[in-house]
């Protein structure tokens, strides 16, 4: 079924929505205003209240969310949404606050998001927590301009380079240029693990800071981490963690005990506050004591039992976002952590790890799995075997769609030829597990008995595949008037 | 909880896995880095507890579903047909992520290509994308756009672009640009300062009209003096104010950015809300953010996919136009809903309430002796007044009337201590009108 676009379904003539009569003077709009700045064509559709529910119905019905089925998207922790998070940040008290309203009218939400700063100080062993970031991506910026003011401040000098592991997520290099550094790429070693003689190589005292995700992007705890804190401390380094893959250790280890100055971790995924087709998500930063007068403004702090809004931050880098964050999200992720309690997260990070290991075992008689050794919350497998038979990773994603499954994550790692980067979470059953796992198993089957069932799926879809190339040479992007 | 293994199943899959306890999984991981026991934290609440304590919490907030809200400055009480949630809260929607699988994501990318079509149709540009974090952030990535297209580094920024977009920008260009700040001149842009300002280096100027004082700036005049310099010219812009007014690409900007929140999105003291970035199609290699395109499947048959994704971080790390990857997808769908609800006459109609409203409620408060208008200039919600007392009195006098007042200017500007700016949307009656006017009347009168 295709479905046509809201401007096909537009007919001349529908009314728009309905508002109260206008009761105030009906004074006319060209006596208001310059006529050269009244506009007048609008390219708007025309249709009615009922098309549109049809329309974004359908639309719903053609797009794949967790709800539907298995969805193990690595590094994104697509795990259950608990229904109570969206009911709690719908309260009128949370969802219609004016965010100029005075702190004297905003207790509530204040206290939310203080609340919400202690538990997560707790749960990854800080100091202290903004939560003003959007996203994952904006809070790693923030981290590097904080970095860059703390070393400005220590030695007048920011430093001009950061270390980045070559199995690192795209944001980290993408935002350390924006903080105006340069970066250097650090190897992974036969363990895919950083390696620490090219870590020791590569650090001195021109180095800012070192991205690290720990697990890392293999789904791999980097072992020797007090090792590598160790290194990069002595030269002046600040450590620097991507909490992507918080979900891995969330009860079990905290990284501030590992060394880590400065931390993001997104909300959205380990906090499960869904991801909304895309976002919004929120991006936590927080930070040991020193690095702490640098966080973004305005923070929150308690002062005699209330809570205000502190904008009087001389070293902060400033804002990052136009009000205080995605506040939204922050409801959801303090009522999923209060939700699970402490016994409760605990479990989170137990069940993700022997999850992604139950795949991995299922799968490693199957497939190629380049560092085969227990992983933490998540697992990459390598399709590189079927190249020869002309059977890519991004073709198994495809044909995964078939069985009725969203795919994982497709070529990322980089280090990892052909990766599928499979993350289950622990919220899901055993027998979708199986399920998967079977279908993996039945793919690499075809794969080699009859490949062009598998290079050219999907095949039980209302499309086929899509033609990219063709999305790029002719490129459309907007419904033209 | 909402795991689904039991220990049962657990035992089994150890034993699958080859480990004798979950213990032997953890053999990489330091002992003495890990949590011994439990985190100091509560223990689990169930919904009962929670709905309990936090309607608790929500309740000492004051908000804008139970009192009359006056106050705008970047985020706005516009009401929200009922259909947004229904449909937005479906969770398909909501418990999706990034359509990196085209084919089984056919309905979300609809949904953003339509997205797309209507920012370009209400801006008047032909590429938009599928959303930013926020009004502050687009601007600020419209600033490093700008500076890629013309390989110039330096912004200038009218004085009456809104305080926090301002700020949010200097973040951003911390260490990649140099950025100029031209003070307003009384409530608009000065233009003369603007030209003074800008030089061979300048890569874009950023104006904002309805500026933050609620004023319209001359768009064209200030367009005019970005490109004699070739430099870009940045406009961000209310949403809701382009169902009436003319987008600033007819004026010839060459980048529109602004804050879709107004669009359907409650106000949630700031945020989630969502920005957007629309511009001629000569830049879209360069634009940031999410890009959908509409293409054909192998059979031909009409399909949707992310496209121009080297542009992104994913492919271009340390390159890429931007490092934003999750982004405002639910919002933006929301804001697709909400403009294809309104439609061509419904937007209109919202845009025409809010003006003759926000007419009504300023006549009214300068007929008030000793109240006074403070800039002369036309303007569409929003508008500031000199008051003969602290806004932030008046303010508590009107809480106790129900009414969220307007903002308290003093706090931004020392130039304008006493003034107040005061936003008035479609949802407001003649009768909230007349109570704010009244009570700020009285109050002036026993003051
Ligand atoms: C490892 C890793 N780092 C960083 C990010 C960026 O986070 P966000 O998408 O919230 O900006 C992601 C997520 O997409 C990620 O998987």
């Amino acid at each position: 079924m295709i479905e046509p676009t809201i401007f096909e379904l537009s007919r001349e003539g529908r009314p728009g929505y309905l508002l109260p009569p206008l009761d105030v003077p009906d004074t006319p709009v060209e006596e208001l205003l310059d006529p050269k700045v009244i506009r007048t064509p609008l390219h708007l559709p025309e249709v009615s209240e009922f098309q549109i529910v049809r329309h974004f119905t359908r639309l719903s019905q053609a797009t794949f969310g967790i709800d539907q089925g298995f969805y193990p998207l690595g590094s994104c922790t697509m795990k259950y949404n608990p229904k109570i998070n969206d009911e709690i940040a719908n309260l009128p008290g949370f969802a219609h606050l004016h965010p100029l309203q005075s702190p004297g009218q905003s207790q509530g939400v204040l206290q939310l998001i203080y609340d919400l700063e202690e538990l997560l100080k707790e749960i990854a062993g800080l100091d202290r927590i903004s939560l003003q970031p959007t996203a994952g991506a904006q809070a790693e910026f923030a981290a590097m301009l904080m970095v860059r003011s703390y070393h400005q401040q220590q030695s007048g000098n920011t430093r001009t380079k950061v270390l980045i592991p070559d199995s690192a997520h795209g944001t980290n290099p993408a935002s350390a240029i924006l903080a105006g550094y340069k970066i250097e790429v650090v190897k992974s070693g036969p363990d895919g693990l950083v390696d620490i003689n090219d870590l020791k190589r590569l650090v001195d005292t021109d180095c800012a800071a070192l991205m690290l995700t720990n697990p890392n992007t293999l789904g791999l705890f980097e072992r020797e981490i007090v090792k590598i804190s160790e290194i990069v401390h002595a030269a002046g380094v600040q450590l620097y963690l991507d909490g992507a893959n918080l979900n891995a250790l969330v009860g079990m280890a905290k990284p501030g005990d590992m060394g880590f100055d400065v931390v993001h971790f997104n909300l959205h995924k380990t906090f499960s506050t869904p991801h909304g087709g895309g976002g919004p998500g929120a991006g936590a930063l927080g930070v040991k004591s020193h690095l702490e007068p640098y966080l973004p403004a305005p923070t929150v702090e308690r002062q005699d039992n209330r809570y205000i809004l502190d904008t009087d931050r001389p070293q902060s880098i400033g804002r990052v976002a136009t009000f205080y964050g995605n506040i939204g999200i922050l409801v959801r992720a303090f009522t999923y952590i209060s939700r699970l309690g402490h016994t409760g997260l605990r479990a989170v990070s137990r069940l993700a790890i022997v999850n992604a290991n139950y795949i991995r075992k299922r799968l490693e008689n199957h497939y190629h799995i380049p560092y085969n050794r227990p992983c933490l919350h998540e697992c990459v497998v390598s399709a590189k075997d079927f190249k020869s038979n002309g059977v890519h990773a991004w073709d198994i994603a495809k044909r995964l769609l078939d069985y009725e499954f969203y795919a994982p994550t497709v070529n990322f790692p980089l280090i990892v030829e052909e990766a599928l980067m499979i993350e289950p979470t622990e919220t899901e059953p055993k027998a979708s597990l199986d399920a998967f796992c079977d279908a993996m198993i039945a793919i690499a089957n075809e794969a080699s008995s009859a490949p062009d069932l598998v290079k050219n799926a999907p095949h039980t879809l209302a499309v086929s595949r899509i033609d990219e190339v063709t999305a790029i040479r002719q490129l459309d992007l907007r419904e033209a008037p | 909880m909402f795991h689904s293994i039991t220990p049962d199943e657990e035992q089994d899959m150890l034993k699958t896995i080859g480990v004798s306890s979950f213990e032997d999984l953890l053999v990489e991981v330091p002992r003495n880095i890990r949590v011994k026991g439990l985190l100091d934290l509560p223990p689990p609440q169930s919904e009962l507890e929670l709905r309990r304590r936090l309607k608790i919490l929500a309740n000492q907030n004051i908000n804008a579903d139970n009192t009359v809200c006056f106050l705008g400055a970047g985020a706005y009480d516009h009401s929200i047909p009922a259909i947004i949630p229904a449909l937005a809260s479906r969770s398909e929607f909501t418990t999706a992520y990034t359509p990196y699988q085209a084919e089984r994501s056919q309905g979300l990318l609809q949904t953003i290509y339509e997205f797309q079509s209507m920012i370009c149709g209400l801006t008047g540009h032909e590429v938009a994308n599928a959303s930013l974090y926020d009004g502050a952030s687009a601007l600020a990535e419209a600033a490093l756009t700008a500076m890629r297209i013309t390989k110039r580094e330096q912004i200038v920024v009218s004085g009456t672009i809104h305080p926090h977009y301002r700020g949010v920008l200097k973040t951003y260009l911390t260490s990649v640009g140099k950025i100029i700040e031209i003070p307003h001149a009384n409530g608009v842009t000065n233009l003369k300062g603007v030209k003074d300002a800008i030089n061979g280096n300048t890569a874009a100027v950023m104006l904002q009209s309805p500026n933050f004082y609620g004023c319209l700036e001359e768009l064209s005049a200030g367009i005019q003096i970005a490109h004699d310099h070739k430099s870009l010219a940045v406009v961000s812009i209310d949403p809701i104010a382009l169902g009436l007014l003319k987008p600033p690409s007819e004026f010839g900007a060459n980048i529109t950015i602004g804050e879709g929140q107004g669009l359907g999105n409650p106000l949630s003291y700031g945020g989630p809300y969502v920005g957007f970035f629309a511009t001629r199609k000569e830049y879209v290699r360069q634009i940031p953010g999410r890009l959908v395109g509409r293409t054909i499947d192998t059979q031909g048959r009409r399909g949707f996919c992310l496209t121009l994704q080297t542009r992104e971080q994913h492919i271009r790390r340390d390159r890429a136009t931007s490092n934003i990857c999750t982004n405002q997808a639910l919002i933006a769908l929301r804001s697709t809903i909400y403009l294809a609800v309104m439609g061509k006459h419904g937007l209109r109609a919202v845009a025409e309430q809010c003006l003759k409203k926000a007419h009504y409620t300023y006549q009214q408060l300068c007929n008030i002796p000793g109240v006074a208008p403070a800039f002369p200039h036309s303007f569409f919600k929003e508008f500031v007044v000199k008051l003969p007392c602290s806004p932030a009195t008046v303010n508590q006098e009107l809480l106790h009337a129900g009414i969220i007042g307007g903002l308290d200017l003093g706090s931004y500007d020392p130039a304008l201590t006493n003034h107040m700016l005061i936003s008035v949307t479609e949802k407001r009656t003649r009768d909230e009108i007349d109570r704010l006017v009244d009570t700020i009347a009285r109050h002036i009168k026993s003051a």
